[in-house]
């Protein structure tokens, strides 16, 4: 009996929606409840898949195929391997606790909310399980129109739209470009091999002329590098996370920016590993600066939640170098750490959400001695802060260091500058802590704050929980990544080699 | 001197007929009939003329060949743009009759017109002599022209169709002038097929007559469908008239149009593709880029959709310049798609644009998201299906168009359109922003919601979504339809 489990995790909160539908809009805590229902049930559905999911093979697994536009060669074909498994679990785990974390944060037009998060819950997931380019493109734009709202309709009164139409038209910048060049590689493939299909897997194996690969690099890692986001295609992020209300930063920053180094891995790697390694300077040096500035430019944010989003360019950092050095343990570790940064900048942003609750203020000027006042709170929080900066026994430790040591083995040079860009995370994240938890009370304010009530702890929990179970025994979950890494790096290998110029790409001569 | 009348068969022009006896009808039952009790029963009359017409054209539906001394075409491309036509007009008078109540113009004669130009779409679609075609588009035109001053007393309405009727004399000079060169080339014949053969060897004095040729009736063509640098009549006319009559237009004008602009393109000058290829990649650019660029700074809903129209005129050109199967199957599928989400955004402005197009301003827009959720929500689908934003059918018309740029090897244009439609993305979702994201300006009163234009919203979006999502099983019905071209 093969229940098709993928494609009830994508249309089950479809499903979802159309009960909100039918509910009374005025009716807010039946409204959350039954989103909560809905994604708790998507998160039991998604069990089967962790603990079904075989992890000797690097095969696809879990495949459902049917016919959609045949004569196009377009089906609905998906799959899960080992990089986009651990993807969708942190999917179907991170949306129940979003939809705790709004019980009382969002208390405007929660119908229409609530429906958005749905459905970009089923988008996420088709993202990440698509194995057809048309139905990947296809996911990969709707997602964006529920972020879209979720920034613009319930974010910040003074930018939000700014902010939404920003977000839009950046991530809509890349993909459109990544359209044409899916177009081109289609019709490449079907003018080499007579077969005109939008197989992703069948298009692995092609073999592509290095100076349309090149060009296709570019276009797919332009809409990819803008969603991670890379340097210098980051500037949308820190006003979209600003701007977001709490759970869109959440969704945002753990899920919707992994698609960025998930499509990397899933599509221009494999897809076109010539250019792939053509391109590993630009890359590595884009992701170091990425590492560097972020991290500098965090130490002098005055704003809790800006502070946290540059930090995520920093750390998306350490996932491209780790994906680009092309070493087993790079990729493990970029792969373990898209998970952590999931985990702990999810946290972070709770953490100022809950706190943006109490004080309607995300200045860390107006904070100060915390602890006095909310100690459970400031245990947490600094957790969650020793997690983002990579403390060994929490999971940003092993996925930060897997991948220095993928760095290390490909190139010293990368290896020793992103190594500095640990210490710098432990500077601006232990002064933000330090100025807003520790010390004597500055702001009369803060004296009389609530500690958190029980549903917060309570959305903390699990996340704490897998913060310290990545930390201390990681072999979990990288044993899930092991085989499909160790096929894509033989993959990888077999393609090296080809050395080319400019000029032969840009006169179309180069093989 | 004996007259030698040739053997033809009524059926073949059956849907046209249908619909101008229904047109007669209504013209002599809305004289005939006592005041007062006239015209309401106009709508629905026409509705069923459309019907039976759609009926015999699916009976008709495979049957392949030329009929009344090969004038016309009888085959599933022509057929394929009935359908669209019909939808086109169909959805028109549903939405007319209450906006027309408002304005007490709810008139037989209108409905009549409306009929009389599907007339000459349908005569256009089918056409396969020169002739014909120009006899087609005077029908469509006069009729339209008529129709966009239907509001006599409103001063902007009569600039509409006065600005339209001078400008579109003179492209129908153009036209002519650009046919009559092409008889000349040819040694003497208009028929489509023949002027392949026709063109292809003669005197050296025959090449640039052709291409002079082309190049008037591109003009022609131009100027039917809204392409710049020949679209400057398009707002102010758009604008001017009747939202209803601009709905029809948008939609059933620019598909007439370009059915008859790729069968001519496409069949009779196989031997000069490079040369009109490369005029209208320049004409496709220049309209994608006008028509968005310009659409940003609009804050008129109908000028609004003017130029955008006229940018969709440009993506439309894409699918000609491409040239090849896929091309002409994007033409189609775009046609279709486009009829269905501009109908309905059409659909959503006389809704909000209350008694007498009060509210016509986008800012009118504003908090609409929460005071009236369905309309906002289709108006914010039809504004994403324009903008070319998945799962719906805009998505899968401009994925078609792109494909074929890239297939017939015109991978810049299809980048340059890309581009466009990311510009375009700003000026939709301007709508969806003020909709769901500013607060209303003022309480601007209830939207009386009429069941047919109700109705239509529903149909219109339903169907954007449904080919968005399965837009298989039409794929093959437009490829069907295009076998017709040889060459592609």
């Amino acid at each position: 009996m093969h229940l098709p489990i993928l494609s009830i995790l994508i249309f089950f909160p479809l499903l979802g929606i159309g009960l909100l539908l039918f509910l009374d809009r005025k009716n807010h805590k039946v409204l959350k409840g039954a989103a909560l229902g809905v994604a708790l049930v998507e998160f039991i559905f998604s069990l089967p898949l962790w603990f079904n999911f075989d992890s000797g093979t690097a095969a696809m697994q879990f495949v459902e195929r049917h016919e959609w536009i045949p004569t196009y060669g377009i089906s609905y074909y998906i799959g899960v391997d080992g990089f986009s498994l651990l993807l969708i679990m942190l999917t179907t785990f991170l949306t129940p606790l979003c939809v705790l974390a709004t019980w009382t944060d969002i208390q405007t037009r929660v119908k229409e909310f609530m429906i958005c998060l749905l459905a970009l819950m089923s988008g996420m997931i088709g993202v990440f399980v698509s194995l057809d380019l048309f139905l990947f493109y296809v996911f990969w734009e709707v997602m964006l129109i529920p972020m879209y709202l979720l920034i613009g309709v319930w974010g910040n009164p003074a930018r939000r739209v700014y902010a939404a139409i920003k977000f839009f038209l950046f991530t809509m910048f890349g993909s459109v470009l990544m359209l044409v060049a899916i177009l081109v590689l289609y019709f490449h493939y079907g003018q080499t091999t007579g077969v005109y299909t939008f197989d992703l897997q069948k298009m692995y194996g092609l073999n592509i002329p290095f100076h349309m690969q090149y060009w296709m690099f570019l276009a797919f890692g332009l809409a990819f590098a803008i969603k991670v986001p890379m340097f210098p295609f980051h500037t949308w992020l820190p006003d979209a996370h600003t701007e977001a209300p709490t759970v869109g930063s959440v969704i945002l920053a753990a899920v919707l920016l992994k698609m960025g180094t998930y499509g990397f891995l899933r599509f221009n790697m494999p897809l076109f590993p010539q250019a792939a390694h053509y391109f590993v300077p630009l890359f590595s040096i884009l992701a170091l600066i990425g590492i560097v500035y972020g991290a500098l430019v965090s130490m002098m944010q005055k704003d809790l939640k800006r502070l946290i989003a540059f930090s995520s360019v920093s750390h998306l950092g350490f996932v491209m170098l780790g994906l680009f050095t092309f070493t087993v343990a790079g990729i493990q570790g970029g792969i373990i750490q898209m998970i952590n940064h999931g985990l702990s900048t999810g946290a972070l942003f709770l953490v100022v959400g809950m706190i943006y609750e109490r004080r309607h203020t995300r200045m860390i000027a107006e904070f100060g001695g915390l602890a006095t006042a909310m100690p459970i709170f400031a245990t947490i929080f600094m957790i969650v802060t020793l997690s983002s900066i990579a403390v060994p026994g929490t999971n940003g430790f092993v996925g930060e260091f897997l991948i220095l040591l993928g760095a290390f083995k490909s190139n010293m040079l990368y290896g020793t500058i992103a190594a500095t860009g640990v210490i710098f995370s432990a500077c601006y994240m232990l002064w933000m802590f330090q100025r807003v938890v520790w010390g004597e009370i500055t702001n009369e304010k803060n004296r009389d704050l609530k500690d958190l009530s029980l549903r917060e702890i309570a959305i903390f929990a699990p996340l704490i929980l897998f913060i310290f179970w990545i930390g201390v025994y990681p072999g979990t979950f990288l044993n899930k990544t092991k085989a499909t890494t160790d096929n894509f790096v033989a993959m990888m290998e077999k393609a090296k080699a080809t050395q080319v110029t400019q000029s032969q790409v840009f006169k179309g001569e180069a093989q | 001197m004996t007259l030698n009348i040739p053997t033809f068969h009524l059926n073949s022009i059956g849907p046209a007929l249908i619909l101008t006896v229904t047109a007669v009808v209504i013209l002599l039952l809305d004289a005939l009939s006592p005041k007062g009790r006239r015209k309401a029963f106009f709508p629905q009359l026409s509705l069923l003329g459309l019907a039976a017409a759609a009926f015999q054209t699916y009976l008709m539906w495979g049957t392949k060949g030329t009929d009344f001394a090969r004038m016309i075409y009888v085959d599933n491309y022509t057929f394929f743009f009935y359908f669209i036509f019909i939808l086109g007009t169909a959805l028109t008078v549903m939405i007319s009759s209450k906006y027309l109540d408002d304005y007490g113009k709810n008139l037989g004669e209108y409905y009549a017109l409306l009929l009389f130009a599907t007339v000459g779409m349908m005569l256009m679609a089918a056409s396969a002599h020169l002739i014909m075609l120009f006899l087609g588009l005077e029908v469509m035109s006069i009729a339209v022209y008529v129709l966009a001053g239907l509001f006599r007393e409103d001063p902007r309405s009569n600039e509409a169709s006065l600005k339209y009727l001078i400008l579109g004399s003179f492209s129908s000079g153009f036209l002519l002038f650009g046919m009559a060169m092409l008889y000349g080339a040819a040694g003497g014949t208009l028929y489509l097929d023949e002027l392949p053969k026709a063109l292809a060897g003669h005197s050296a004095f025959a090449q640039p007559l052709t291409l002079l040729a082309i190049a008037l009736l591109i003009v022609g063509f131009g100027f039917k469908v809204a392409s710049a640098p020949f679209h400057m009549w398009t707002p102010d006319v758009y604008e001017g008239a009747p939202t209803c009559v601009t709905a029809f237009m948008a939609v059933g004008v620019k598909a007439a149009a370009f059915a008859a602009f790729a069968r001519v393109f496409f069949l009779a000058f196989p031997a000069f593709r490079v040369d009109y290829t490369m005029l209208l990649w320049v004409l496709a650019v220049a309209t994608m880029t006008i028509g968005n660029v310009t659409a940003i700074a609009q804050t008129n809903i109908k000028r609004m959709l003017a130029y955008s129209s006229i940018a969709h005129a440009g993506y439309l050109l894409v699918a000609l310049v491409s040239a090849n199967q896929l091309g002409a199957v994007s033409l189609l599928y775009y046609l279709l798609a486009y009829t269905l989400m501009n109908l309905g955004a059409f659909g959503v402005v006389i809704l909000v644009g209350r008694k007498r197009d009060s509210y016509l301003s986008i800012y009118d827009y504003s908090g609409l998201g929460f005071q009236h959720p369905a309309l906002a929500a289709s108006m914010a689908l039809f504004m994403f299906a324009l903008a070319g934003m998945p799962p719906t059918a805009g998505f899968v018309g401009k994925f078609y168009i792109f494909s074929a740029a890239v297939q017939g090897g015109y991978i810049w244009l299809a980048i340059l359109g890309v581009m466009n439609s990311l510009i375009s993305v700003y000026y939709y979702l301007r709508i969806t922003v003020l909709m769901y994201m500013k607060p209303a300006e003022a309480e601007l009163g209830p939207v009386s919601f009429s069941p047919a234009v109700t109705a239509v919203l529903a149909a219109t979006a339903a169907g954007v979504l449904l080919i968005g999502i399965f837009p298989g099983s039409l794929y093959d019905l437009a490829v069907n339809a295009v076998k017709i071209f040889p060459g592609l």
